[in-house]
Order: structure tokens, then sequence, then C-alpha cells
């Protein structure tokens, strides 16, 4: 049994890779270099929304608002490099704005008590209007463009130059947040607090830690882990501003983490493989394959979620006190 | 005794309603084990909160070898030299032990260093530990190890033990007064909170009783008997429950090769289980907790189902049978887990009363609910087994640990049954409220009950029941006949696995216990 799950999510990965590729071939004009490359910018939004999302669960909070801070995030961001004239000053304020946005989250869940997934999906609502409210006057513009990586020689080679080094800095912001990430849980101290707190706050704050501060601290690493994820959307991958362009995005990273077992490293293959199959679809609807647009549209959702739940069949490594509200009593 | 290490002056601690302490003062020697003594709500917990920085006094001072001592916070307190095991073990399940132990130190050295650390001073004080082993998967004893561990580490002057006993097995309590008894040796004080008595006899130098947060005298431990110390704490004379002895009732349940796989990952799978309970008998089940107590009882109270011949009740096979269907058969059950599990903590003991009681106080009909005959039955039980509440629309969550217990109890056992299965009946309860539970359990075998205790409290067990058991790992030990065992011959019953180097130092020292 135990190996069974070990070897089964490289297996399906695998299967799914080079079931791929016969396809690929058969649209004659899909070039795999190309697809590599614009699958990465495709998975960059859901890696940088699920990785900040993976942090405030390991500290013990579920915050379902993830999608509200994104699309607060693509708006804010769009808004000021529209006005600033920078994408990079964009990506900045799309970053204060994800905090700003989860303080409110922080406030009402840490302070006043507030069921966590009432606050959350209020949170997403919220941020839904507040974005449809500060876009009114973008729609149809376009923000100005984010310089990509261009290293002499490098960024010319061959498949390896347009996949690894000719992309914009913000995608390998998110690699390394990812790699980041997992060292900081894994090694530091920092981490170890905040995976105690998230496991049993009632003894961390009997240890003498500060579970409020902490998750406090967490939540706006998500919300600003949001907001980015959220810029990149409307400053990169599309780019432009329309209403509710994140489309679900947040959603899916907040599935990413429950699926990819808390572990940092899996939610960026989660992020690749939806990445992927998002960018192949699109391609294999522009080479007119017999297959129902809706089929083709709804596959990375199913084919992402059914590959983690097949991973997470080894162990579920959720927070215990995930969900849960702190109060010190006596 | 060389001196003075920490003084208690006047500390008073009040929260909305309760007075924690009041204006409570002793002193703790150098290298002296000091007992802090005192039934559920005295105050002994709020009291060590405060020497380790987590509460702070409303009023009163604290000083430390003759300099001002006011921790803010547990940091400054563990800086100073003071070190706490809590009652609740404050451990990480999904944590490794190295990590536990970094999180309770303030600057704690790289990974590798600490692992080497653990093991070198687990070692020295006889307490073998792998630093590397998720808590989750440790014993009880072996968790608490952990904690000592942790304190031991920072090279404490005042070591404070919370209730460190009720979870370990005989064996295991004596290698922990041996691992005391070499620290006080090496200069360090110890500040034990217990209600176990002959424990504190037999360990501690002095000893200060409290009573609802005052303090109600002082003694010295080794010459005062254990009655006149439980008189002092409860403050009256104690009743001792009296039982009267039954034999050769008919068999009323009856399990046969019961195996059961736990629902929680941590659980423990019950493997091939067999007994009999006769009317009028009282079997009592110890064990360390953790060994399948929790997933016996869903077992009996049909929480968990089982094939059909598994469990029978006068003959009539129960075990696919639910709970509410095995209520009306007359098998009852009280889990241990009071808020949560054996009641709905934000509902009123009205509603709680109604939860089990229902079918057997035939209190629905037609699918309605009557709430009078609810809250008579409430009412009833409130009065008969001395709750004290305000009344029966008090929430669960309200009231205290031994209140709740007795509440819990008495709904069962004024439903009648025919067969009870009892959980940790008086876990955290004062000893007055605990003799009252133990003699209804008497009495309710001696009406003709068949009554099964699960417990970790050995003296508890040995009071109470006709023959004992153990549990171990899913196991059940042999049954024998309670009268005559001996403390070695139940820790044997207990031990299998987790004996080991336990098994001589009960030899050596198990006839002073």
């Amino acid at each position: 049994m135990k190996t069974l799950t070990s070897i089964n999510p490289v297996f399906v990965i695998v299967v799914v890779m080079v079931g791929a590729i016969p396809l690929l071939l058969s649209g004659t004009e899909i070039n795999p270099v190309l697809l590599i490359a614009s699958l990465m910018v495709a998975a960059t939004p859901l890696l940088i929304a699920a990785i900040g999302e993976l942090v405030v669960e390991k500290a013990g909070v579920l915050n379902l608002g993830v999608e509200g801070m994104m699309i607060v995030g693509a708006i804010a961001g769009f808004a000021i490099s529209v006005e600033t004239g920078s994408a990079l000053v964009g990506a900045l304020a799309a970053i204060v704005a994800g905090a700003l946005l989860s303080l409110l989250f922080a406030f009402l869940t840490q302070f006043a008590l507030a069921n966590q997934v009432a606050s959350g999906l209020a949170l997403t609502l919220f941020g839904l209007g507040l974005s449809a409210l500060m876009g009114q006057s973008y729609v149809g513009i376009r923000p100005p463009a984010m310089a990509k990586l261009d290293l002499p020689v490098i960024s010319d080679l061959p498949v390896v130059g347009p996949i690894l080094f000719s992309h914009d800095p913000i995608l390998y912001v998110g690699i390394g947040l990812c790699a980041a990430v997992w060292g900081l849980l894994k090694f530091s101290r920092a981490g170890l607090v905040l995976r105690a707190v998230g496991e049993n706050h009632d003894a961390a704050h009997a240890l003498g830690y500060h579970v409020i501060r902490v998750r406090v601290l967490a939540i706006m690493f998500g919300g600003a882990c949001a907001g980015l994820g959220g810029a990149y959307i409307s400053l990169i991958r599309v780019p432009q501003w329309t209403e509710g362009m994140t489309a679900g995005i947040g959603w899916i990273a907040l599935a990413l983490v429950v699926f990819a077992s808390w572990k940092p490293w899996r939610v960026l293959l989660g992020a690749y493989l939806f990445g992927g199959i998002n960018v192949l679809q699109l391609n294999l609807q522009a080479a007119g394959i017999a297959i129902p647009v809706e089929y083709l549209a709804m596959s990375p959702y199913l084919i992402t979620i059914l590959v983690l739940v097949i991973m997470s069949a080894d162990k579920s490594g959720a927070p215990a006190s995930l969900g849960r509200s702190f109060h010190a009593s006596q | 005794m060389t001196g003075t290490l920490l003084s208690i002056t006047g500390l008073t601690k009040a929260y909305p309603g309760v007075v924690a302490n009041d204006s409570v003062s002793f002193d703790i020697g150098e290298s002296e084990v000091h007992a802090l003594l005192g039934e559920n709500g005295a105050g002994k917990s709020t009291l060590v909160k405060m020497i380790y920085g987590l509460v702070k006094p409303d009023s009163g001072t604290m000083t430390w070898r003759g300099e001002a001592y006011a921790p803010p916070e547990p940091r400054i307190a563990r800086a100073t030299g003071v070190a706490m095991v809590f009652q609740h073990f404050s451990l990480f399940e999904a944590l490794n032990v190295a990590e536990n132990v970094a999180l309770g130190m303030e600057n704690p050295p790289p990974m590798r260093d600490l692992a080497r650390r653990i093991r070198e001073v687990s070692e020295t004080y006889g307490l073998p530990l792998d630093p590397y082993r998720t808590v989750g998967d440790l014993s009880a004893g072996e968790r608490q190890r952990v904690e000592i561990i942790r304190c031991l580490l920072q090279d404490p002057k005042l070591l404070i033990m919370d209730e460190p006993t009720s979870v370990l097995t005989p064996q295991e309590v004596e290698i922990l007064f041996k691992t005391l008894r070499k620290l006080k040796s090496e200069g360090t004080s110890i500040l034990y909170i217990s209600h176990k008595l002959e424990e504190i006899r037999a360990l501690c130098d002095q000893a200060t009783i409290l009573r609802l947060g005052k303090n109600v005298g002082t003694c010295i431990p080794a010459e005062t008997t254990a009655r006149q110390m439980a008189e002092m704490m409860v403050g009256d004379t104690l009743q001792t429950p009296t039982r009267t002895a039954s034999d050769g009732g008919e068999v009323v349940l009856d399990v046969t090769g019961l195996s059961v796989a736990s629902s929680n990952p941590f659980g423990t799978t019950l493997k091939n289980i067999h007994f009999r309970v006769r009317a009028g008998e009282i079997l009592g089940l110890g064990g360390v907790a953790g060994n399948g107590q929790d997933e016996l009882l869903a077992a009996l109270s049909g929480e968990a189902k089982t094939t059909s011949d598994t469990i029978k009740v006068k003959g009539k096979p129960v075990g696919r049978l639910g709970p509410n269907e095995r209520r009306k058969l007359g098998i009852l059950a009280a889990p241990e887990e009071r808020l949560g599990h054996a009641a709905a903590p934000d509902m009123s003991l009205t509603e709680n009363a109604l939860l089990t009681g229902a079918i057997r106080k035939k209190l629905l009909s037609n699918g309605f609910v009557n709430w009078g005959g609810a809250e008579d039955f409430a009412k009833d039980v409130i009065k008969k087994f001395d709750v004290r509440t305000p009344g029966a629309s008090t929430a669960a969550r309200a009231l205290s640990g031994g209140n709740l217990q007795k509440f819990v109890i008495g709904r069962e056992v004024l439903q009648a049954p025919e067969v009870l299965v009892v959980n940790q009946p008086t876990w955290g309860v004062d000893a007055a409220a605990a003799a009252a539970i133990r003699q209804s359990l008497l009495d309710l075998a001696a009406g003709g009950a068949a009554v099964v205790c699960i417990s970790q409290d050995l003296d508890e067990l040995m009071e109470i029941s006709d023959r004992f058991g153990a549990l171990n790992e899913g196991r059940l030990s042999d049954i024998r006949p309670a009268a005559g065992l001996t403390i070695d011959e139940i820790g044997l019953m207990m031990g299998g696995a987790h004996g080991m180097e336990v098994a001589h130092v009960g030899e050596e020292e198990g006839a002073e216990a």
C-alpha cells in the first residue's frame, strides 16, 4: 500500500505528460518550447497565491479570501502601474493592497474571534465588489510592460533560453518564494514557531509564543502573495483589466494547498501541472481539435485536482489547529 | 536546606466571579521538593502560572534569592531558572522530539547538537528518548520525558511539575521519582503539584495546602497521614465508599473476539478482546492512556459497530446496533472527554439530559420533545448528584470539571442501566466528588447492573472493582480478581511492551510503593 501511493503520483504525472505529447504534435503549429515557456507564465499567479495561503494555513488559519485579495491586487497593481507608468511600482502596490485587505480578515478572526470560514467568504465577495468599483475607469487600457530578463548569449540559447532565461522578474520571484518558504519552514526557528502555532496554539501560548502576532503576520504574508499573484494576471499574463478576471484562480490555490499536503514543492508541481494543461487546452482549442470546448476548458481543474488527490493519499499533514480560533483564557 | 529560593508573599489573582488566589504566601527552599496540594479549583494551576509568568498577579510579591521577581512572560521566567512540566502536555504531535525541545528553549543549538544533547541528558537521567521520533507516536510516559528533558536542558533552579503522574504506570512513576531525587541531590528545587497523597508522602519535604484559593496550612508530608492531608484539602471529614460484596449473578455483558480499527490516525486498534461481566459486578480496566480505552468505550456504546455476535447483552447480539438502539436495551456509556463527547458544551443541562435520556426516560412522543420532562430529569440529576450549578438552564461549558462529571455520570446512572460503561469517571474531579461518583457506581452494581469502569487511576480501580484487567496496545490482559493483587502484578499486567528496563526497577523499589 505504501509503495503504491508513493509511486502513483510520479507515475500519473508521467503518463499525463507523455500522453500530452502526441496530442501536442498533432496540432502542427504548436511549438513545445513556447508551450513550456507560456506554461510557466500561466502557473505563476496560482503558485504565488498558493504559497502565501500555505504559510497562512501552516499557522493554523484558514483564509478563504484568497480570490478576493487576488482581484484587489490585480486592480491595485494595474491602476498604480498605469498611473505611474512603472509595472514594478504597480506590483509593489498590489503587494501592499493584498496585505491591507488581509488585515481586515486578521482583525475579524484574530481580535473579534469571528468565524474564519464566514470571514474569508465575506472577504472574497468584498474584494470582487471593491475591485469592480476601483476598476471602472481602467477597462480597455494597456498597462506598461514589465522588462523581461535578457542576458547576453544565455537568453538566446536554443530551448534553454526561452524556457529558463527570458521571463519577467516576478516569475523568478515566485519560484524563489517557493524555495524560501520550504527552507524557512523546514530549517529556521521562525518556521518552527509558525508550525508550532498551527499545530497546537494552546501549547505554543503556554510556552510563551505570541500566537496572535504570528498568525497576523502569516495572514499579511498570505495577503501580500495573493495581491502579487493577482497583479501578475492583470499586468503580465493577460495584460489588461476586466472585472472578475482572476476567474477562480484563488479557489484553485486553496484546493492546491490542501491537495499538496501543505508541502511547498508539491504546490509548485501542482501549479505547473495546472498551468501546463491550461496552456495546452488553449492551444488545442486554437488548433480546432474535435473535443467540445467545454471539456477542454474544464480539463485543467479536473486533472490538477485528480493528480493531487492521488498524491495526498499518503498522509494528510493538515495543521491540527487549522481553522480554530485562539483565545488566551486564564 | 541552605536557604530560600523563592518566597511568595500575599499573591492574589481574581477572575470575574472567582478569586483564584487570595493572598497566598509560602517559601520554597533551595533543593527542596515542595508539594502544592489542593482540590480542583483550589487555585494551584493559577498560582504556578503566576510563577511561570503566564498570568500576572493582581497584588502580592515574589522574591527570588532575595531579589524582586515578577516575570512579565515565560521567557523571563525561564531565563531566571524556572522550568515547568504542564499537566496537559504542551507538546506538538506532528513535530519530532528535538523540535519540541527546541521550542521550549530560548537559544537552542543547531538541531544536530541538540539531538546529541537530548541523548546525553536523557541517558544521564535514565529517561531514554530518540530525538527524531514524532511525538504523536510516543506513549504518554515518553511524552512526559520529552517535557522533562526540555526543562532539564535549561538547567533549571526550580522545576514546576503539574500533576505529573496521572498518566504513568507505577513503574514509570518510580523512574520519575528516581530522576526527581537525583535532581534534588544536584541542588534543584521542585514544586510538585498532585492530589495523589501517597506520592507526596514518598517524595516531598514540605507541603502547602490550598483550599478555595487560600493557603489553609502546611505540613511535613512524611509525618502526616494521607487521611489528614485529604481532610485539610477538603476542609471536612472524608467518606470512603462502602461496598457490599455480591457475586454469582447471570452474565449480562459478553464480549468475544472484539477487534476494531480506530477512527483516529494516532489511535489504537483493539485486538481480539474477550471478557464477561455478571450482574452486580464491577469490572475495572486499567492501562496507560492511549492503549485502546477510547476505542473500547466506542465499541461498547455503539459509536463503533462490530459484527453482530461479538457483543452480547443477556444473550442478545448487539454488535451491529447504534448507540440509541443499545440505550433502548439498557446499555449506557459515559465517555472520558466531558466537553464535546459526553456533553455538548454550549447546550443547557436540560438539553444535555435529553440527548442521552430521551429514550429510556421516554421524553419524546411522535417526534416532539417533552421539555417539561427533560427539565425534571435534569433537575433530578442535579439534586441526587449534588451538582453545583445555578440551574438546569446553565450551559454545560459553564460548569467546573467536577460538577459536569457528576452530572454526566448521574445522567446515565439515573436511567437505570443494565450495563454501564464509564471511562475515567473521576478524572480531574476533587476528592469529595470522586468519592460520591464511586459510591454511585457501587450502588448501581449493588442494584444488579453490570458496570465496566475504564480508568487510569489504579487506586480507584482497586477500591471499586471486583475483577481487574489491563489494556495494553489494544489487547486485554487476563482478568483477575481485584482483591489481593499487588502493585507489581498490576504493573506487569499494564506494562507489556512499555516494560523494558522498567521491569527490574519494579523489583527493586516496588515494595515501598
